[in-house]
């Protein structure tokens, strides 16, 4: 399975990432810091959109929801930092499940799937801007106290290793879904919904488990910028920039693929930095590029990076 | 909150008259949603830009805004017409899902490079147009906002003619039914998706004449209206134009009332919530058929 040989790959070209932050410059962590916990979430969005077929434009909701509770907790309750992360991850399940048990059973999918994400989306960020519990506009500022017990490290790299272990772990756990029983019934139902109820798949509930884990992952990255960033806000949490960066990393590097998310997290980034370097700091450039590219990449290599890799392996073995 | 009768009903006039300019941007996503049978992103950032052009033309040339809609329509039906014939067309291989991340990749890109050019500064249109009022009965209301009411309805009102009267008319209908049929027939379908799209545009440009005395631009003001377009489509029914219209009049006036009594940043909520509502309980719209 040429599937295998593409995780090999990742898995080495993780590694060696992993030596990066130990020899590499703060901003050169940073960097990769922030463009892991989007590979993050666009893992998270690639379960959903890209092995199930259902394209969302709002995984901000999930993100945004890890990120805010963890916070919270902490602020208000005074929770440890480790104590918050996990029931973070399980808030975003939750909106996730409640989001998919109302949409999926509305039975709304495509354009209306990905429009109705996004209003989902857009009115938690109104409400966490709107409400002084959660800080208003003026967003939620974590207590620095520097320590492992609180999650929080003086030394960037420390953190670095743990996302690229978080990215690690899901890629594994991608791959076991695409082998699963699971993973089938949601290509099933991706490929043809009538065809697959016709097989005795259930389609809603289907769905739903697909949305809950995706939106779990995508919660991880929140709770994980949260730590990182000690810093959230409405516009941050729940604004269109993440749902449209987790979309954008997963179509780029290759829609449904296990590494696909991973690669197009890392080249988006890396393109964005190039293009400020190049265009110098003029603000929204990156994005004007991020954008061309989408429209690129579905003109031009629809499968992805992943899907552009293998077709040259595809023809040098025939060679 | 206890407030006068005469405030609420000024601002449900008003309401309704801002949902005249809503229903003519939603005119524009509904038609090209019934035709193509696409979400157009889009829609939003292409405002924007028709909007950045009015406020061109009136700052550096000095004419009135209401002299620039048939130049400006004019200009956006040919710019809707090549967006669609060749480039969006082309681009997603014939898969609606493609059409709809195509519009997103087209909407972060173009609204970006206004940011990149305009930056993020909030712009007028010079003088003071957007302050006559008149007094109706017991109220003030804006003149510009009466002229954009009045405009919308009359767009309306020729879309409708265009669509129910002319062969090009006929044709779309028939390409908007039929594809297939239609192109057998002779119809070139590709021609007519590109004439729906650049009337789609056309709206906005008008929309765009009519919103610049009363509002302002900057380069993210598309967003604050596609949603609610959105909105207005669903609630009136994709692709139906009496739906679009009655559905722009309606939130109009939700979100002043709501505005007024719930502050503006909640007032806002009200429009998704609908939207949330209508796609769970009746997607097919409150004018449309059922699917």
């Amino acid at each position: 399975m040429k599937g295998r040989d593409d995780l090999r790959l990742l898995l080495v070209l993780l590694a060696v990432l992993a030596v990066v932050p130990a020899v590499a410059s703060n901003l050169v962590i940073n960097f990769l810091v922030t463009a892991l916990i989007v590979a993050l979430a666009a893992q998270g969005w690639n379960i959903l959109g890209g092995i199930g077929g259902q394209i969302s434009f709002g995984h901000a909701a999930f993100f945004g929801t890890g990120a805010y509770v963890t916070e919270l907790l902490q602020l208000r309750l005074g929770w440890n930092a480790w104590a918050t992360a996990p029931i973070g991850i399980l808030a975003g399940a939750l909106v996730g499940w409640a989001i998919g048990a109302m949409v999926f059973r509305a039975r709304l999918r495509g354009s209306y799937f990905a429009l109705v994400t996004l209003a989902f989306a857009e009115v938690m960020r109104i409400l966490a801007n709107a409400l002084d519990f959660t800080g208003g506009a003026s967003g939620l500022l974590l207590k620095l106290q520097p320590g492992a017990e609180a999650f929080q490290f003086t030394s960037r790299a420390v953190f670095a290793w743990i996302a690229i272990a978080l990215v690690a772990l899901v890629l594994l756990g991608t791959r076991h879904i695409t082998r699963s029983r699971f993973g089938a019934q949601l290509v099933a139902v991706r490929e043809n919904e009538d065809a697959a109820r016709a097989l005795g798949v259930d389609i809603v509930a289907t769905k739903l488990r697909a949305i809950t884990l995706s939106a779990a992952i995508t919660a991880a990255a929140g709770v994980f910028y949260a730590q990182y960033f000690l810093y959230i806000d409405s516009q941050i949490g729940y604004g269109t920039w993440i749902s449209v960066e987790a979309l954008l990393a997963s179509i780029i590097g290759g829609v449904g693929t296990v590494a696909g998310p991973v690669i197009g997290a890392l080249a988006l980034h890396g393109l964005g930095e190039l293009t400020k370097g190049l265009a110098g700091q003029i603000t929204g450039i990156d994005l004007v590029t991020f954008g061309l590219l989408l429209v690129a990449a579905i003109a031009f290599a629809p499968s992805g990076i992943v899907g552009a890799w293998r077709r040259y392996r595809g023809s040098r073995h025939r060679a | 909150m206890n407030y006068p009768p005469a405030i609420i009903a000024e601002a449900a006039v008003n309401g309704l008259l801002t949902g005249s300019v809503y229903a003519l941007v939603a005119l524009g996503l509904t038609l090209v949603y019934g035709v193509l049978h696409i979400i157009n992103f889009a829609h939003g950032v292409l405002l924007t830009c028709a909007m950045f052009a009015v406020w061109g033309l009136v700052t550096f040339t000095g004419i009135s805004p209401y002299a620039a809609i048939l130049p400006l329509a004019a200009v956006f039906f040919g710019l809707g017409y090549l967006l669609q014939r060749y480039l969006i067309g082309p681009a997603s291989h014939g898969d609606d899902g493609n059409i709809l991340l195509i519009t997103l990749g087209l909407s972060i890109a173009i609204e970006n490079a206004l940011l990149a050019a305009f930056h993020g500064d909030t712009r007028n249109i010079p003088g003071d147009f957007g302050f006559e009022v008149a007094p109706v009965g017991p109220m003030m209301i804006s003149q510009p906002k009466m002229i954009a009411f009045a405009a919308s309805l009359i767009v309306a009102l020729l879309l409708w003619l265009l669509l129910a009267r002319t062969d090009t008319g006929r044709a779309i209908r028939a390409v908007a039914k039929e594809k297939l049929g239609a192109g057998l027939m002779g119809v070139s379908v590709g021609h007519i998706f590109g004439i729906t799209f650049g009337l789609g545009c056309a709206c906005l440009a008008v929309a765009a004449c009519l919103l610049i005395p009363s509002f302002y631009v900057n380069p993210r003001v598309g967003n604050a209206f596609v949603l609610v377009a959105f909105t207005i489509v669903v609630l009136g029914g994709m692709g139906s134009v009496p739906g679009a219209l009655c559905g722009g009049l309606f939130i109009g006036m939700v979100e002043s009332l709501g505005g007024l009594f719930l502050g503006d940043s909640l007032g806002q909520l009200g429009i998704f919530v609908i939207f949330i509502l209508v796609l769970l309980f009746r997607p097919a719209g409150l004018f449309g058929a059922r699917a």
